[in-house]
C-alpha cells in the first residue's frame, strides 16, 4: 500500500503533459519552480527559525546574472548557470554574515533591507539591468541538445530539477546536521552548552537556502524568458513566505502545497476578480484561523483524528 | 589542552560581573580539584546562577579569569568549553519539548561529535548514538519513556532528562544548577542517588537550596552572599562557621 501511495502521484506528475493542455502544463511548471523556492525558504523559516523577508534576492539575482550573461555577454547557458549559482551562493554567504548578527525581528529587518537594496539597484541601474523595462528576449537552455521550448519538455525538465531539489532538501533536514539545526531553532542556548556552534549552523543553512533559491531563480528565468525587478521585490518574498506559512512551515510537504495554492489563486482568481490579492488575504486568514500550523499539519491531524474515529 | 597537569579542574579568579549598576558578582575566586564534589550555597540573589552562567560562557564577565584544567577559557564560546569537557544543567528546565527523550539525550551526544555537521546521512545512520542515549536513559531510570516526547512526561522526569543530557557527555566538569528544585521527596532521593553515582572522573559543582539532601553529596562548600565568597572549605568546617549561620539565620 505504501509504494502505491508513492507511485500514484509519481505517475500522475510524469504523465501530466499527456492529458493536460499547455495552459495547465505551464501552470504546473510554475508551481514546481515556486515549490523549490518555497522549500529553500522553509529551510530558514521552518527548520532554522529564521524568518526572512528577503528571500526573493536569491531568486532574482540568479535570474539576473543568467539573463545578463547569456543576453549581453555572449555566455553559453552552461557556464552562465554555473556562474549565476556560484555568485548567488557567494552572495548568500556574505548576506548571511550581515543578517545573522541578529535573530528574530532584527534578522527579518536586515533581510528585508538587503533585498530592498538589490531591488533598488535592479530598478535604477538601468544601464546594466535595463531598469523597469526588464530584460527580454532570453532563451531557454538546451541540455544535451534537447530543446526545452515546448511546454511539456520544460515541464519535465522542471520536474526533474524539483524532484532532485526536494530530495536534497529532505536529506538535509533529516540528516544529523538537520537535527543540529532544529535544536538551534528550539533552544539555541542549550545547544551551545552541548557543544554546537549555533551561528555556524545558521550560516551554513542560510547559504544552502540561498543556493536552492538561486536554482529556482534559474528555472524562473528559463521559464519566463524575461526578468523584471518585481521578481526581487518584497512582494515576491512575502508571497513565498505566506505560501510556506499557509502550507505548513517546518514540514516537507507544506511549502509545496503553499506554493501551489498561491499560484493557483493567482492564476484563477485573477481571471475573475481584479483584486485577487484580497482573496489571497482572505484565504490566508481562513487558514491561519482554522489551521494555525498550516494546511499540511492541519490535514494530517484531521486524518489521524478521523482514523481514530469519534470519541 | 596544553596544561593538563594543572592542580585544578576549575579555577575562577577574581570574577566580576555587573548588569548596569547592579553588581551581581563582586569578586569571586574558586579553585576546585579534579573529582571534587562542591556545593555552592547562598541566599537568593547571591550570584550563584550568574556565576554558573559565566563559567559555562553564557555570560561574559567584566573582568577576571576562568580556567579549565589550567587553560584560560574566559574568552571561549560556550560550545568550545563544552568540547573542553564542561557540561551543565539548567535551573529552569531547558529541553526540546517536541522531541522524544531519546532524541534529547542524542543531541547531548551529537554535540561533541564531528557527525553533527553531517548533511547527507540521516541521524538514524549513527546507531551507536541511539544505543548510547538509551543506555544513559536507562541509567537515570527513564528507558521506558525513551520514545515519548518530553512534553508528555512529568516534571520530576524532566529533571532527570536534564541530568541525562549532561551525563551522556561524560563531562570532566559538571555544573548542576538546582537539580532538586521542585521535586517531591521520592524524586529527590532518586536524583540524589543518581548524582552520588557520577564517576570520580567528573568534577561536580552544584547549586542547591535543599541543604539536607545536598550536604550529603558535597565534600566542600562555598557560601556566596552579595556576589562574594563568604566562606569556602570543607563541608563540616563551612557548616560550623559562624558566618554561615550569620548569612542563613541573620545572626
Amino acid at each position: 500500500m505504501r509504494w502505491m501511495a508513492a507511485t500514484l502521484p509519481a505517475v500522475l506528475f510524469l504523465s501530466l503533459p499527456f492529458f493536460a493542455g499547455d495552459f495547465y502544463i505551464n501552470l504546473a511548471s510554475q508551481i514546481l519552480i515556486a515549490a523549490i523556492f518555497a522549500l529553500s525558504l522553509n529551510l530558514l523559516v521552518g527548520y532554522g527559525g529564521m524568518t526572512s523577508l528577503g528571500h526573493a534576492s536569491y531568486l532574482g539575482v540568479a535570474a539576473y546574472i543568467s539573463a545578463l550573461l547569456t543576453s549581453r555577454y555572449g555566455f553559453g547557458h552552461g557556464p552562465a548557470a554555473v556562474i549565476s549559482i556560484a555568485g548567488t551562493t557567494a552572495m548568500a554567504a556574505f548576506f548571511g554574515v550581515i543578517a545573522l548578527r541578529a535573530t528574530g525581528l532584527g534578522f527579518l529587518m536586515i533581510t528585508l533591507a538587503l533585498s530592498q537594496v538589490l531591488w533598488g539597484l535592479a530598478y535604477r541601474m538601468s544601464n546594466v539591468t535595463n531598469g523597469d523595462n526588464g530584460i527580454a528576449g532570453l532563451t531557454r537552455p538546451m541540455p544535451f541538445g534537447i530543446s526545452l521550448d515546448s511546454a511539456a519538455a520544460f515541464y519535465w525538465f522542471a520536474l526533474l530539477v524539483a524532484t532532485f531539489a526536494f530530495l536534497m532538501m529532505t536529506t538535509f533536514v533529516s540528516s544529523s546536521f538537520g537535527s543540529s539545526l532544529k535544536g538551534v531553532r528550539d533552544q539555541p542556548r542549550r545547544m551551545a552548552a552541548l557543544g554546537f556552534n549555533p551561528w555556524m549552523i545558521r550560516w551554513i543553512t542560510f547559504i544552502y537556502a540561498g543556493f536552492w533559491g538561486g536554482v529556482s531563480g534559474l528555472l524562473y528565468v528559463y521559464y519566463n524568458k524575461y526578468i523584471h525587478p518585481t521578481s526581487l521585490s518584497t512582494t515576491s518574498s512575502a508571497e513565498a513566505l505566506l505560501g510556506v506559512i499557509a502550507g505548513g512551515s517546518g514540514t516537507l510537504g507544506g511549502p509545496v502545497v503553499g506554493a501551489a495554492l498561491v499560484l493557483l489563486l493567482k492564476n484563477y482568481a485573477s481571471a475573475y476578480i481584479e483584486r485577487w490579492n484580497m482573496l489571497l488575504g482572505l484565504v490566508f486568514l481562513f487558514i491561519v484561523l482554522v489551521m494555525p500550523t498550516g494546511i499540511v499539519p492541519g490535514l494530517s491531524r484531521l486524518a489521524t483524528g478521523l482514523r481514530r474515529g469519534p470519541r | 589542552m596544553t596544561q593538563l597537569t594543572s592542580d585544578y579542574a576549575l579555577e575562577v579568579i577574581d570574577l566580576k560581573k555587573a548588569f548596569g549598576g547592579l553588581v551581581v558578582t563582586q569578586s569571586i575566586s574558586l579553585a576546585i580539584r579534579p573529582g571534587e564534589r562542591r556545593l555552592i550555597i547562598g541566599p537568593n540573589g547571591a550570584g550563584k546562577t550568574t556565576l554558573f552562567n559565566q563559567i559555562s560562557g553564557d555570560l561574559r564577565p567584566n573582568s577576571g579569569q576562568i580556567k579549565l584544567f589550567g587553560t584560560d577559557v574566559t574568552h571561549f564560546a560556550p560550545y568550545t568549553r563544552a568540547h573542553f569537557g564542561l557540561s551543565r544543567t539548567y535551573q529552569i528546565i531547558t529541553l526540546f519539548s517536541g522531541d522524544t527523550l531519546e532524541h534529547n539525550v542524542t543531541l547531548g551526544l551529537l554535540g561533541l561529535r564531528p557527525s553533527r555537521w553531517q548533511m547527507w546521512r540521516p541521524l538514524s545512520f549513527y546507531g551507536d548514538l541511539a544505543t548510547e542515549a538509551r543506555r544513559t536513559l536507562d541509567a537515570v531510570g527513564l528507558l521506558h519513556l525513551a520514545e515519548h516526547p518530553v512534553s508528555d512526561i512529568a516534571y520530576g522526569e524532566k529533571r532527570r532528562v536534564e541530568l541525562a543530557m549532561a551525563l551522556a557527555q561524560r563531562p570532566r566538569v559538571l555544573l548542576l544548577d538546582e537539580p532538586l528544585a521542585g521535586l517531591s521527596n521520592t524524586e529527590r532521593s532518586q536524583v540524589k542517588s543518581l548524582i552520588a553515582l557520577i564517576p570520580r572522573e567528573t568534577t561536580v559543582i552544584m547549586i542547591e537550596h535543599d541543604m539536607d539532601t545536598a550536604l550529603d553529596l558535597a565534600e566542600t562548600v562555598t557560601l556566596l552572599n552579595y556576589g562574594r565568597v563568604i566562606v569556602d572549605g570543607d563541608r563540616d568546617a563551612v557548616i560550623a562557621d559562624e558566618r554561615t549561620r550569620g548569612v542563613y539565620l541573620g545572626v
